[in-house]
């Protein structure tokens, strides 16, 4: 068998096709957002709009795809998240012009969009087509082309979906190239890619080691870092209704989004309320030696278990060798310690969830931030009280940009139960080693070219009401090809015509000069 | 000084010496008085660079030799790992890579069977010839006036006397030319049954790509078939996705007996040329395969570029660049032509086949220099002076595509200079 494999092997190295079509898919893009960014918003919307219809009808079908060629999460669950960053993504910026010139006739400034132009954008495995729907919303808001490099183990959901949204925006009007995904990622073309001086920003969304090779690669980067969120439950919070949030939001889509709670914080006062609430909630509360059970089989040589990401507590208790009910949503870890020493109270994305409890607000506090100084800074905590105070101090101690109150971590750090902007990239600043601190949007991915006039007050600036806007509207698709034999009445709607146009135009031009 | 390791030369004014006294000094000099200095040194992508270190944007292209741009990178990898395996090969026996290279060349082009392979473009069009002649058993050869066809024996007849006359090359009583565009004298010519092939440029390069009437082309072929002659289609610098498709006799919606190809199929870095028949016309492969010979014909070095060549050109990524560039110029020297009017009366188009019209004979010379000094090259048709050969690659980006026509935009008062000054361009 060994021999035979060695026969097989090619006897001539074929040069990388990956990487010299993915180079020429960021050409394409070029030319693609060329036409694009002189789309005005009437046409950016309704081929935005076009695209969130196809994803929106799409999103069932990429949901269970996604789970089947992943094994991670709960297909009802992405489902809701591709339907959230489809409709509910637009109408969040359905208010946000990032087309038109913005005239402040009071500073006498004029502010002109200029679209990024080619955005390369990573997808993560855990959340690949919502991430990727998510994204194209954003490239299509602000006027840029998107190339996707999905996670590998995501890429034939992430191709077909990028694939299905191109078609949605062509035919809505926007030119071919404008969202595309490579169909062999690998970790070479990635990199490789990063570093193209025409890849204008990289939206990268994945493992810490992609999102730092994002901002080595010399080119301007948005990359977000871990999640580890700690979640606070004051002794002033509705008990049973923070037990449920949590419990709800640790077990969406089994805990994938890294804005899922990942720690939990109570004080002794209410430990017993809450482990109430959080069982009636579905939560199975691990005795001590459950607990060593697990963080053996989670985190063997304190390492987490890429195998249990995405999965659900039940078949996780299973692997660790713990008996649990068919009807557990979530396993909860009592720990004595947080940060380092606790591997348990790092990021787990499952639906594991540590606990541990403090004697005090303060204590609490100071936990919280001990877990975030291990992973997680930057990024998302959670806080469940009715003490304002408590929540103004909270937030003010930690190193994250932001704190969900009284709602589940999960969804409302990404900013679909909560005002927070809806976001599959939750900034995480530079506490987090990121250049952006709040959810990322379509105003990301727009500088503004600014026309400031003299300030003094005997310059007038002019009346900006009658000037043209910097734009064509939407601007007629490259000719097709000349079409195949088989179709010529195609030939003739083709470059025929236009032949044909400038033969007239030639003859005319010579009637015209044998006159003269 | 310019050393190269192997040779050295102490400045370009040497170089352009040793050229006129050991290489071609007729060529040398009529550049020379052309205005263009130009001794191509390093040379990447779509760009030149001058011995001078002047870089020039190359809209020549050879042709469409460097259709992906020079040294394109996946090119140079697949011809150096094809070093690593193979050299040309032995003409006499079959081959992996030009079996293989024959297949994807043949399943390219509906209708046809078999592909026959050359060193370059004048030998493939040879091969077409003779297989032609072999085919009908007749000896006369149609051409259009102003076609062209490579400098060999056989093809240099077909084409202008300028370049078959000096040579005593020309053959009229075999080598019959007609009008371009003029249905009725191909007509004249085929009448009498004795021509064995009407041999046509799908669209007339050297000529300054005048574009085909409406149905000229499936005229002339529905002509070839009334008469027993059968139709060549001169792909050389039409084919490989330079009309928007993958052959320009396809965007017409001929069926050819054989059409020929070369310059880009090798990628500019090894030649090979091929020409491509059908079942009816390949009949000399099975009675003596071996009645043309060619020792560097179908090089195994050149069948493993142009399988990849093709490969590429197969990329939808391609396709859709192609259509973007033909888009992009279409529109923007269509912007020039209003503005310039004065001078700048007319576009050719088919694809990134482009003949850009100059109003005056010598117009395109004019034309070509003042681009040249304004960092672009792109040469006037040989065949017709009034024309600017305007050929783009198939993988350009949008910057460049723009820069380009900036500096066309900068030319422009050099050219009206050029043009009113009284010794003209050249
Ligand atoms: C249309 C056409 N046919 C044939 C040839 C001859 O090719 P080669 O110079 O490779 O012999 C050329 C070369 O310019 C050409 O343009």
């Amino acid at each position: 068998m060994q021999m035979q494999l060695h026969e097989d092997a090619p006897r001539l190295v074929v040069p990388d096709r990956a990487e010299a079509t993915a180079r020429m898919k960021i050409d394409r893009a070029g030319w693609a957002v060329r036409s694009y960014a002189r789309f005005d918003r009437a046409a950016v919307m309704r081929v935005t709009r076009a695209v969130a219809e196809a994803a929106h009808k799409a999103a069932q079908e990429y949901a269970e795809w996604a789970v089947r060629e992943t094994g991670m999460g709960v297909v009802e669950h992405k489902r809701l998240k591709n339907e959230l960053s489809a409709h509910p993504l637009v109408d969040f910026y359905e208010n946000t012009d990032l087309v038109n010139p913005r005239v402040d006739a009071g500073r006498k400034m004029v502010e002109i969009p200029k679209p990024a132009g080619v955005v390369l954008a990573l997808t993560p495995a855990t959340n690949p087509v919502s991430t990727l729907y998510y994204k194209a919303i954003l490239a299509l808001l602000s006027r840029n082309a998107v190339i996707f490099s999905p996670h590998p183990l995501a890429r034939a959901c992430c191709a077909h979906a990028a694939a299905r949204l191109e078609a949605a925006a062509v035919a809505a009007g926007a030119p071919a190239g404008l969202i595309q995904c490579i169909e062999e990622p690998s970790v070479p073309l990635v990199q490789a890619l990063m570093a193209s001086p025409k890849v204008q920003v990289i939206l990268a969304t994945g493992g810490g080691p992609m999102v730092r090779a994002a901002y080595s690669s010399g080119n301007p980067a948005i990359g977000v870092g871990p999640g580890n969120a700690p979640v606070y439950v004051d002794p002033t919070a509705d008990q049973t209704l923070a037990a449920q949030r949590i419990v709800d939001s640790k077990a969406f889509d089994n805990s994938v989004l890294c804005t899922n709670e990942s720690v939990l914080i109570s004080l002794a006062e209410n430990a017993n309320r809450l482990e109430r609430g959080l069982r009636a909630a579905g939560a199975h509360i691990l005795s001590e030696p459950e607990v060593g059970k697990l963080r053996a089989w989670l985190f063997p040589h304190g390492h987490l278990n890429t195998a249990a990401v995405g999965k659900s507590a039940v078949w996780i208790a299973q692997q660790a060798g713990l008996r649990v009910v068919p009807s557990t949503r979530v396993l909860i870890a009592p720990v004595a310690q947080v940060g380092l020493d606790e591997p348990l109270t790092r990021e787990k994305l499952c639906p594991v969830l540590a606990w541990a409890t403090a004697e005090t607000f303060e204590r609490a506090t100071g936990m919280a931030q001990m877990i975030l100084r291990m992973t997680g800074a930057g990024h998302s905590a959670a806080i469940h009280c009715e003490d304002p105070q408590k929540a103004m101090d909270f937030a003010a101690a930690l190193s994250v940009y932001r704190v969900v109150v009284n709602a589940p971590c999960s969804q409302g750090a990404a900013g679909f139960a909560t005002h927070l902007a809806p976001s599959f990239m939750i900034g995480t600043g530079y506490f987090g080693r990121s250049s952006v601190g709040e959810n990322i949007g379509p105003q990301h991915l727009v500088h503004w070219t600014r026309l400031a006039w003299n300030s003094d007050a005997s310059v007038q600036m002019g009346d900006f009401g009658a000037v043209r806007a910097p734009f064509e509207g939407q601007a007629p698709a490259p000719r097709p090809a000349p079409a195949p034999a088989a179709a010529p009445l195609a030939e003739a709607g083709g470059m025929d015509r236009d032949m044909l146009r400038q033969l007239i135009l030639q003859e005319l031009r010579e009637l015209t000069r044998g006159q003269s | 000084m310019f050393n190269y390791g192997f040779f050295n030369f102490d400045s370009k004014a040497e170089l352009l010496d040793k050229a006129i006294e050991y290489w071609n000094p007729g060529k040398t000099k009529f550049w020379q008085d052309a205005g263009i200095d130009l001794v191509i040194d390093r040379r990447e992508g779509y760009f030149l660079y001058d011995m001078s270190g002047r870089r020039l944007i190359d809209l020549h292209l050879n042709g469409g030799t460097y259709n992906f741009g020079h040294r394109n990178p996946e090119l140079v990898a697949t011809l150096k790992s094809a070093l690593d395996y193979f050299d040309m090969g032995n003409h006499w026996f079959p081959s992996v890579a030009r079996a293989a290279f024959a297949e994807k060349l043949v399943k390219t082009a509906p209708g046809m069977k078999y592909a026959i392979f050359g060193a370059g473009g004048a030998e493939a069009v040879e091969i077409a010839l003779k297989t032609a002649r072999y085919a009908t058993k007749r000896r006369k050869i149609v051409s259009i006036i102003k076609g062209y066809h490579g400098h060999s024996g056989l093809s240099v007849a077909t084409g202008d006397d300028r370049f078959s006359k000096i040579f005593l090359a020309d053959r009229p009583e075999e080598f019959v030319q007609v009008p371009f565009n003029d249905i009725d004298a191909l007509e004249r010519a085929l009448r009498g049954r004795d021509v064995a092939a009407f041999i046509i440029e799908t669209i007339p390069a050297t000529y300054g790509f005048p574009m085909p009437n409406d149905g000229y082309l499936k005229a002339c072929q529905e002509l070839c078939r009334r008469y027993g002659t059968l139709y060549i289609a001169d792909e050389v610098q039409t084919g490989l996705m330079r009309t928007g498709m993958m052959w320009g006799w396809q965007s017409y919606g001929l069926e050819p007996d054989m059409f020929v190809t070369g310059k880009g199929l090798g990628g500019g870095i090894y030649p090979i040329s091929a020409c491509v028949v059908t079942e009816k016309c390949g009949g000399w492969l099975h009675e003596d395969g071996a009645a043309h010979i060619s020792t560097s014909g179908g090089s195994e070095l050149g069948c493993v570029v142009g399988h990849q060549v093709i490969d590429i050109l197969q990329r939808p990524e391609v396709i859709s660049n192609v259509h973007f560039v033909a888009d992009f110029f279409h529109r923007s020297l269509n912007q020039m032509m209003a503005a310039h009017s004065d001078v700048f009366v007319g576009i050719r188009q088919r694809g990134v086949i482009l003949g850009l019209e100059f109003d005056h004979p010598e117009g395109a010379v004019a034309v070509s220099r003042a681009l040249y000094e304004n960092g672009v090259w792109a040469i006037f048709s040989s065949l017709d002076k009034r024309v600017l050969q305007f050929k783009p690659g198939v993988l350009l980006d949008v910057a460049t595509c723009q820069e380009i026509v900036d500096r066309m935009e900068a030319a422009m008062p050099r050219v009206r200079a050029l043009l009113r000054s009284p010794r003209r361009a050249a």
